[in-house]
């Protein structure tokens, strides 16, 4: 093992080679008493209803200010099983490596993936490594997938939500996709701005505590932004949501950095970002909870949902305009004009 | 970035759409050129809040928009020849007759998304062996990036770049737009960024020859509502002139270091436009001197022609004559995923605009 300063399709044989990686890096960094078997899978025990989700992640570059590809495989799970009123407890881990990435970077990653599950307090207990030929990948791909137990309280569900209901979203929107964005090959400036990605679990986990079923829907802001997963919800079930530009939270910083590079914030990704839908009368003391928690510092009601435009978002401008803000077709394109 | 705040503040805002309604007593059509103007009327949500009165009607300023078919194709020609394509992002998922850069990509071209044509040059020298073309679609804001990048691979010796040029000028088009029998515009609003480069002189002879007042405007809230209301001022007052609601970015003679770089590299020649079809001198061609950083000579793709579109009814709509709803292949065959015509092309288009927003009074 010490020999090999790069991953070679020797490492996805399911030979000697494939065990030492196993053994060296990845068993020794995520040890624990359903891994240390070494078996095919891990039998688990769970009392009541359990959510599971699952997520790919291929991202370019895969170390970027705020984070890497192996923190973000961890957040992105742990946060949608968290979604669904659930304590992430086990998590399955699965490797796509491309022949020749640095065994370094791999070591990097192994080890941000361990920090971050010790800090959601979840424990990998099953996995998998494939490598793949120079060229017929990215560096690296990372599937993971989440069991939670469901929180007793919790009633998350798109069809409990009620004209009136409040939007609150925990902190400043756009910073991870601004952050990858400022790092991409030929678009590379100056700039400070970090990814959020972070995990959501325990914040999710403390409103319910506090508010159980009069928070009616919780959704993670990822791909596509805040206006994704607004759209979403306005023609899911049929409502209007207004949303008011003033109240979003946004960094002087990432605002700058959209409008150069004409982006429209609401579309940009992020990783550390949740939608919280909930009860009108709750709603002030939701967003003092959030604003108490490190994870929600920067919290804002963004708007409601409205029985006026069903299936739309309607922004209403920092001027007193209106306009509606529509679906995403493919990627967002940066614009010249 | 204090024009995030200021340019953007309620109140002075409120201020301006007042005067306009106290100050318009008849009905006005007033045409933004610039598609940066249309986005920010849309995405600030202007248009609703100006009187009855005053009618915004989106002009042809959307270079992505009016990039005929026939150089789409011609730079996917070049995609599947094997030649690295770089664009800026709005231009790759506009549809050819047949696809659009982004599904030439799947299919295994190098398409290269970049914000500055310099970048190309950069990627030309990275890749010795291979052909960089930079797609240079633009008004007359972004020739002077696209001209000095061939002058940059000249002064650096790169010869393997070339750029293909789509580039168009806005008062052809505007005189193409008041030329027509059936246009109904009372004042435009001139192209603020366009101006910033080129200056206003070229606009006096336009606006005392078709009697109509241009106010060169930039893009903020703030700049919108005070350019509209300098033009509903002066067709109250019976005035038509040019006036400059931008000077803090524009002068009369716009950006002479910048001019001098457009006239090195490029002449003014015919181009077609999507929708309008070809407007005599109305864009910029390769002076024969840069002929060897013409991409469309280098390659022999010149001679790739597509017919537009029979049913839609672009040239009409973005001159202001009719309405999206009044075109028989609104929403039926022609919808943003699959546009016949420019206006549905861009997210502001008056089409895609209309298609986004018909079940509601946001239109």
């Amino acid at each position: 093992m010490k020999e090999h300063t790069t991953i070679s399709l020797g490492h996805g044989s399911g030979g000697l080679m494939t065990r030492e990686l196993l053994d060296d890096i990845i068993f020794k960094a995520f040890s624990n008493p359903y891994l240390d078997k070494k078996h095919d899978g891990s039998v688990v025990q769970f009392d009541g209803p359990i959510a599971i989700s699952t997520d790919s992640f291929v991202i370019s570059p895969i170390f970027f200010k705020g984070g890497n590809i192996g923190e973000l495989a961890i957040h992105g799970t742990v946060n949608d099983v968290a979604m669904c009123g659930a304590m992430p407890k086990y998590l399955s881990l699965a490797f796509v490596v491309e022949e020749g990435l640095d065994i370094q970077e791999f070591k990097t990653i192994i080890n941000s993936i361990k920090t971050t599950a010790e800090v959601c307090g979840v424990q990998i207990i099953t996995g998998d490594t494939k490598v793949v030929e120079r060229g017929k990948g990215d560096k690296i791909f990372i599937n993971t997938t989440g069991f939670g137990a469901v929180h007793p309280k919790a009633k998350i569900s798109a069809d409990r939500i009620m004209t009136g209901d409040k939007i609150i979203v925990n902190g400043n929107i756009a910073q991870h996709g601004m952050a990858i964005m400022s790092q991409r090959e030929g678009l590379e400036f100056e700039s400070t701005i970090e990814s959020d990605s972070t995990n959501l679990n325990f914040i999710t986990q403390k409103l319910l505590d506090q508010f159980g079923d009069q928070i009616h829907l919780y959704r993670d802001a990822t791909r596509g932004g805040i206006a994704s997963v607004l759209t979403e919800i306005a023609l899911d079930i049929n409502k209007g949501v207004a949303i008011h530009e003033k109240h979003l939270p946004l960094d002087r910083q990432v605002a700058a950095a959209c409008e150069i590079l004409g982006l429209d914030p609401l579309y940009v990704a992020n990783e550390g970002v949740f939608v919280a839908i909930v009860d009108e009368p709750i709603a002030d003391d939701v967003l003092e909870m959030l604003r108490n928690d490190e994870k929600g510092t920067n919290a804002c009601c963004i708007g409601e949902f409205t029985e006026e435009y069903p299936t739309k978002v309607v922004m209403h401008s920092g001027i007193g305009g209106k306009r509606i803000v529509s679906p995403l077709i493919g990627e967002q394109l940066p614009r010249i004009c | 970035m204090k024009h995030l705040s200021e340019y953007r503040n309620l109140e002075a805002t409120k201020h301006y759409l007042n005067l306009i309604s106290k100050k318009a007593t008849q009905t006005w059509n007033i045409m933004e050129i610039c598609g940066g103007q249309t986005h920010s009327l849309v995405r600030n949500g202007i248009i609703d809040l100006l009187p009855e009165k005053v009618r915004m009607i989106h002009g042809p300023g959307c270079p992505v928009c009016v990039t005929p078919l026939s150089l789409i194709d011609k730079a996917i020609r070049l995609m599947e020849q094997g030649v690295i394509v770089c664009s800026f992002g709005d231009m790759i998922r506009v549809p050819g007759s047949k696809k659009s850069l982004l599904q030439a990509k799947a299919d295994g071209g190098d398409l290269r998304i970049l914000y500055s044509p310099l970048q190309a040059v950069k990627i030309a020298k990275e890749n010795p062996n291979k052909e960089v073309v930079f797609f240079a679609v633009g008004f007359e804001t972004t020739a002077p990036a696209n001209a000095l990048s061939v002058l940059h691979a000249e002064k650096e010796g790169v010869t393997n770049y070339s750029i293909l040029v789509s580039h168009v000028l806005v008062p052809p088009a505007m005189e193409a737009i008041l030329d027509d029998e059936f246009c109904n515009i009372d004042a435009f609003l001139g192209a603020g960024h366009v101006c910033a480069i080129m200056g206003y002189e070229e606009y006096m002879p336009l606006s005392e020859k078709y009697r109509i007042p241009i106010v060169i405007t930039g893009f903020e809230p703030l700049d919108l509502v005070q350019g509209i209301y300098m033009a509903v001022c002066q067709l109250e007052e019976g005035k038509r002139e040019v006036k400059n609601q931008y000077s803090r970015v524009v002068k009369q003679e716009g950006n002479i270091a910048a001019k001098e770089v457009i006239q090195k590299v490029f002449k003014v020649g015919d181009r077609e436009w999507r929708g309008i079809g070809e407007i005599p001198n109305s864009g910029y061609q390769i002076t024969e001197a840069y002929k060897h950083y013409d991409a469309e000579h280098k390659f022999g793709v010149d001679n790739i022609k597509v017919p537009e579109s029979s049913v839609c009814i672009a040239g009409e709509i973005l001159k202001g004559i009719k309405k999206p709803n009044q075109c028989p292949a609104f929403g039926k065959e022609c919808i943003p995923a699959n546009p016949l015509g420019a206006p549905m092309v861009s997210s502001e288009g008056a089409c895609a605009a209309y298609y986004h927003f018909s079940n509601t009074e946001l239109v």
